[in-house]
């Protein structure tokens, strides 16, 4: 266990608490999260802390998550109080295979020339 | 470490559409390298909560509950346009692992087996759950010094079906990466056109 929860695990038992399937966006590991505000005062430090890290770009959950060094399904709560209250907007990752199916050929059309340029 | 993003090349404001793709296989199979050697970030690595029955969780609150552990995967990411993103997860192929896929990794488009010829066995189980699970794949053999068997017979030992893609790469040169990806998402292509009979 490391970040916040190595840091004092009670309180990140705390501000998770009873509320795992609280309601709000259904993040995705490469949900990308998009702030772009500050901190209201009063905010608690562990979503502070993530308002800052979207504060100017968007960031996924992945890459939150690693800075944070929280894991996802942990980060995922704090993420869903933050878009419940407006504080954060969710862009899903729209061109997500469906189970049983194949990534449609213009998404995959897509990748291919994006990866091409590399 | 967390006000700023320390690893440079922040995403995109107008990033809103990001792909996954994982690469999986045994210990010290080169996954780290090859999600390195792509990636426009340093890899980065995250862990997620299991239960030490080796299945994931929905309750993120069972963090404080001993009955529960984190593992650990690393991950890249490569600006693919304006909008589209790609990241690369490495993920170890071992049995207790797996939920990963059920709780982070559904819905990637694809992913690569790396194998280490050395240690073909190591590449069985992956396999056999990627099947299981409906994930389109291909197996990429990552060149290590030593003895370099022929891909036929790599094939033949790991029961590849014949429209698996099965190539050699070099996890530690870009280029080569780079065309793992190619070949993949090129087979994801062609698996849309109706098989034909050889
Ligand atoms: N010769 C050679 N060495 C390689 C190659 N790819 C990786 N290595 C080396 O093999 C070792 C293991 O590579 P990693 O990328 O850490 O492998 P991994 O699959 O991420 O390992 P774990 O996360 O520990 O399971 C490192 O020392 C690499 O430098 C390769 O293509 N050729
Ligand atoms: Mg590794």
């Amino acid at each position: 266990m490391s970040g916040l929860a190595r840091e004092d695990p009670d309180r990140l038992f705390v501000v998770t608490a009873g509320r795992a399937d609280a309601a709000g966006p259904v993040l995705d590991l490469v949900s990308l999260i998009v702030g772009g505000v500050d901190a209201p005062p009063g905010t608690p430090s562990e979503h502070a802390r993530i308002l800052r890290l979207c504060r100017y770009h968007p960031s996924s959950v992945a890459e939150l998550s690693a800075h944070l060094r929280t894991p996802v399904s942990v980060l995922k709560v704090l993420l869903r109080d933050l878009a419940r209250t407006g504080l954060v907007a969710v862009r899903a990752p729209e061109s997500a295979r469906a189970p049983d199916r194949l990534p449609d050929l213009e998404t995959l059309r897509q990748v291919l020339v994006g990866l091409h340029e590399l | 470490m967390d006000s700023t993003n320390s690893d440079g090349v922040p995403l995109r404001a107008t990033a809103r559409d990001a792909f996954k793709i994982v690469i999986v296989g045994g210990f010290g199979v080169g996954k780290t390298t090859m999600v390195g050697s792509v990636s426009e970030i340093r890899p980065l690595s995250t862990e997620e909560i299991m239960t030490r029955a080796g299945v994931g969780i929905d309750d993120p609150t069972a963090v404080a509950d001993k009955n529960t552990t984190t593992v650990a995967f690393d991950f890249g990411r490569i600006t693919l346009d304006a909008e589209r993103v790609l990241y690369l997860f490495g993920a170890p192929g071992q049995q207790r692992f797996w939920f990963l896929w059920d709780q982070l990794f559904g819905g990637s488009l694809g992913a690569v087996v790396l194998v280490d010829v050395r240690r073909l066995a190591e590449s069985f189980y992956a396999i056999d759950r990627l099947e299981h699970h409906g994930m389109p794949f291909i197996v990429a053999v990552n060149r290590f010094d030593g003895p370099r068997p022929p891909l036929d017979r790599v094939r033949a030992a790991l029961d590849l079906q014949p429209r698996v893609p099965l190539i050699e790469c070099d996890a530690r040169e870009r280029d080569s990466c780079k065309t793992v990806l190619i070949d993949l998402v090129e087979h994801l292509a062609s698996l849309h056109a109706p098989e034909t009979t050889p």
